[in-house]
């Protein structure tokens, strides 16, 4: 009988607090936020605008270093406070996907490029990568607009290619920042439950912070922030 | 995947009336170089044709191109006369202005040693060399004279019976060849009443002297023509112009004119340099600095243009770095964005200015060195102009996407 040893956490959060300013003008807007996922588990993080739920993110997404605490992405270590352990950038496209409110696609590619660009920034060869772009986005059913610019594309369909931009590198953390904010409740659903999917059938684990309260049942766990402190988490009802 | 190419193809218009912007502007700097050329080549055409090895001209004077030089006519067959000249022929030139058609019409005579030089020496491009002593011209087109066209110049009227081309003097205006004498009759060219009124003058002159009381034949006299009056000088021409002899040696023949005390003698070069530093030189001084500036100014549109391109692309660079994008990625799509815009502009430039420089009324004379010269200038200014935006780009956090 062989034993593994089991697989790391996809991310790790261990007391980060960021503090803004100094002296009179400082203001703490992550407070000792620590946080464990594995990989294919799907968070919900909720809070009231200036909880700390988008400096959470940019921390943990490497774009806006804590002031003090750890991150560990897939058992590495990445930052220890402000200090960066590895190449952030590098970093960043090998194990990292992002989808915010706005799909924040280049608006001069179109919808297979913009999914192509990400991997041939990782340095896929870009005939595979223009292959494999063209499958992400069939697998979310987007493929049928993979040479219509950005501009030709309704809302939903944005997020989608930027969903498939986000898993472009098979990374193993997808921070996604009010993606379905600019949706309506039909389409946001449909955006929620694909990363559900994403994260169920890629393995990817996922933070998607949220005002949206209808689609919460598609999440393994929920989070809430509140005054830069995480406060509490409950299991999600599973449908 | 180039993205300089596809945000180029997807802001085409915009992309194109840049381009035509910057291609007007080095057009126009192209043009200046041109012109600055085109003065220099002008100046130069009659040294460089004339054939001559040697200019004597009047002691101590800088020469016909520089200020006023005179000297006698006669000068010509002393000259001849010196061991080592193969050919001595009297320069003539001065500019003219007449109405023609209602127009105005400038051109710089020019004076020919007849018999010796018939004008088989100026490039021509109908017609002939000169045929006879007096009465025939040969212009340059620029003058626009047609072949066969009458010209009343003085008394007298010529006929045009050669045209040519590129033929110009430093001043632009288009040259005309006449024999020397028609020139000094054109040049000395005086009214009947004038005339008159200085034989009178001359008659009573004389009358109030005792010569002229004694001799009532030199009363008689005066009142005639001056070419008659063996007391008044030969007329005076603007240099003379030597031919050394094949093997003599042009520096014996200079020191051996340079040491008469009446006049002064140049070499080609010495004229050509004389020219190009002396009479043009504070125009092409001008037209050279206009140039620099011109070409500061161009780098200073071209950072701006390339700067607001880069600052509309801010939120697309933040996203780049976002997803990891390098810096060479980043400063490729700048870079190569700068390069297209300055090689389409200098592309539109060179094809607009060949069209539209031969209409210009002085001459623009692009040589191939200034175009390599501007397309390698284009590329310094391309890359100095996208500094500006790189450095814009390269300071962009990627944190800038959520705003």
């Amino acid at each position: 009988m062989t034993t593994t040893a089991p697989a790391p956490p996809a991310v790790e959060a261990i007391g980060l607090t960021k503090i803004y300013g100094a002296g009179n003008t400082e203001v703490v807007a992550m407070n000792n936020v620590s946080m464990q996922l594995a990989r294919g588990e799907v968070v919900a993080l909720l809070g009231p605008s200036g909880a700390g739920k988008s400096t959470f993110l940019t921390a943990i997404g490497l774009i806006n270093p804590p002031t003090s605490g750890r991150i560990v992405i897939g058992g590495e270590p990445v930052m220890d406070g402000a200090r960066a352990l590895v190449n952030l950038r590098a970093f960043r496209r090998q194990h990292l996907g992002f989808v915010f409110q706005k799909a924040n696609l280049i608006p001069f590619l179109s919808a297979m490029e913009n999914v192509a660009l990400a991997m041939e920034i990782n340095d896929t060869a870009p005939r595979r990568a223009r292959q494999r772009a063209l499958e992400l986005l069939d697998y979310l059913g987007v493929a049928g607009r993979a040479k219509n610019l950005p501009t030709a594309l309704s809302g939903g369909q944005q997020q989608r290619v930027a969903v498939a931009r986000a898993l472009a590198n098979e990374p193993s953390l997808i921070l996604a920042d009010e993606p379905t904010a600019a949706l309506d409740s039909q389409r946001g659903r449909q955006v929620m439950e694909l990363f559900r999917k994403v994260a169920h059938e890629r393995g990817s684990a996922v933070i998607v912070v949220t005002h949206d309260h209808r689609a919460l049942d598609v999440f393994d766990r929920i989070y809430e922030m509140e005054d830069g402190q995480l406060r509490r988490a409950t299991a999600a009802p599973v449908s | 995947m180039n993205l300089a190419i596809k945000d180029i193809r997807h802001n085409a218009g915009r992309f194109t009336l840049t381009t035509a912007g910057i291609g007007l502007l080095l057009m126009i700097v192209l043009g200046m170089a041109g012109i600055y050329r085109g003065m220099i080549d002008d100046a130069l055409v009659v040294v460089d044709h004339i054939g001559a090895d040697l200019w004597v001209v009047q002691h101590g004077t800088r020469g016909p191109f520089a200020e006023i030089s005179r000297l006698p006519a006669n000068l010509e067959y002393r000259l001849r006369a010196v061991p080592g000249v193969a050919d001595a022929r009297a320069f003539v030139s001065h500019n003219v202005q007449r109405e023609h058609h209602g127009q105005p019409l400038r051109m710089n005579v020019h004076g020919l040693s007849w018999p010796e030089d018939k004008g088989e020496w100026v490039n021509l491009i109908a017609g002939r060399p000169l045929g006879q002593a007096h009465y025939e011209m040969i212009t340059d087109a620029s003058l626009g004279l047609a072949l066969g066209e009458k010209l009343e110049l003085g008394k007298d009227v010529y006929t045009v019976v050669g045209v040519t081309r590129g033929m110009v003097s430093s001043g632009g205006d288009g040259i005309a060849f006449f024999t020397a004498q028609d020139a000094l009759a054109i040049q000395f060219d005086l009214p009947g009443e004038a005339i008159r009124l200085e034989r009178t003058a001359r008659v009573q002159r004389a009358g109030g002297q005792d010569l002229g009381q004694v001799q009532p034949l030199l009363l008689e006299r005066g009142g005639g023509a001056s070419k008659q009056l063996p007391a008044l000088g030969s007329p005076m021409v603007s240099a003379i112009t030597v031919r050394v002899a094949p093997g003599a040696d042009p520096a014996a023949v200079t020191a051996t004119i340079a040491a008469w005390p009446d006049v002064t003698v140049y070499s080609r070069a010495g004229q050509s340099e004389l020219l190009v530093h002396g009479m043009i030189d504070k125009a092409r001084r001008q037209i050279g600095l206009f140039l620099v500036l011109l070409a500061i100014i161009s780098t200073i549109i071209m950072a701006l243009i390339l700067y607001t391109l880069t600052l509309d692309k801010l939120h697309d660079i933040a996203m780049l770095k976002l997803l990891g994008a390098r810096n060479s990625m980043i400063v490729g799509l700048i870079l190569q964005q700068a390069l297209l815009l300055g090689a389409l502009g200098f592309g539109l430039a060179w094809c607009l200015g060949d069209w539209v420089f031969p209409r210009f009324p002085r001459r623009v004379l692009i040589t191939r060195e200034d175009v390599w010269s501007l397309a390698l200038g284009v590329a310094i200014i391309s890359v100095l102009a996208s500094l500006l935006g790189i450095g814009k780009a390269l300071r962009v956090e990627p944190n800038k996407v959520l705003s």
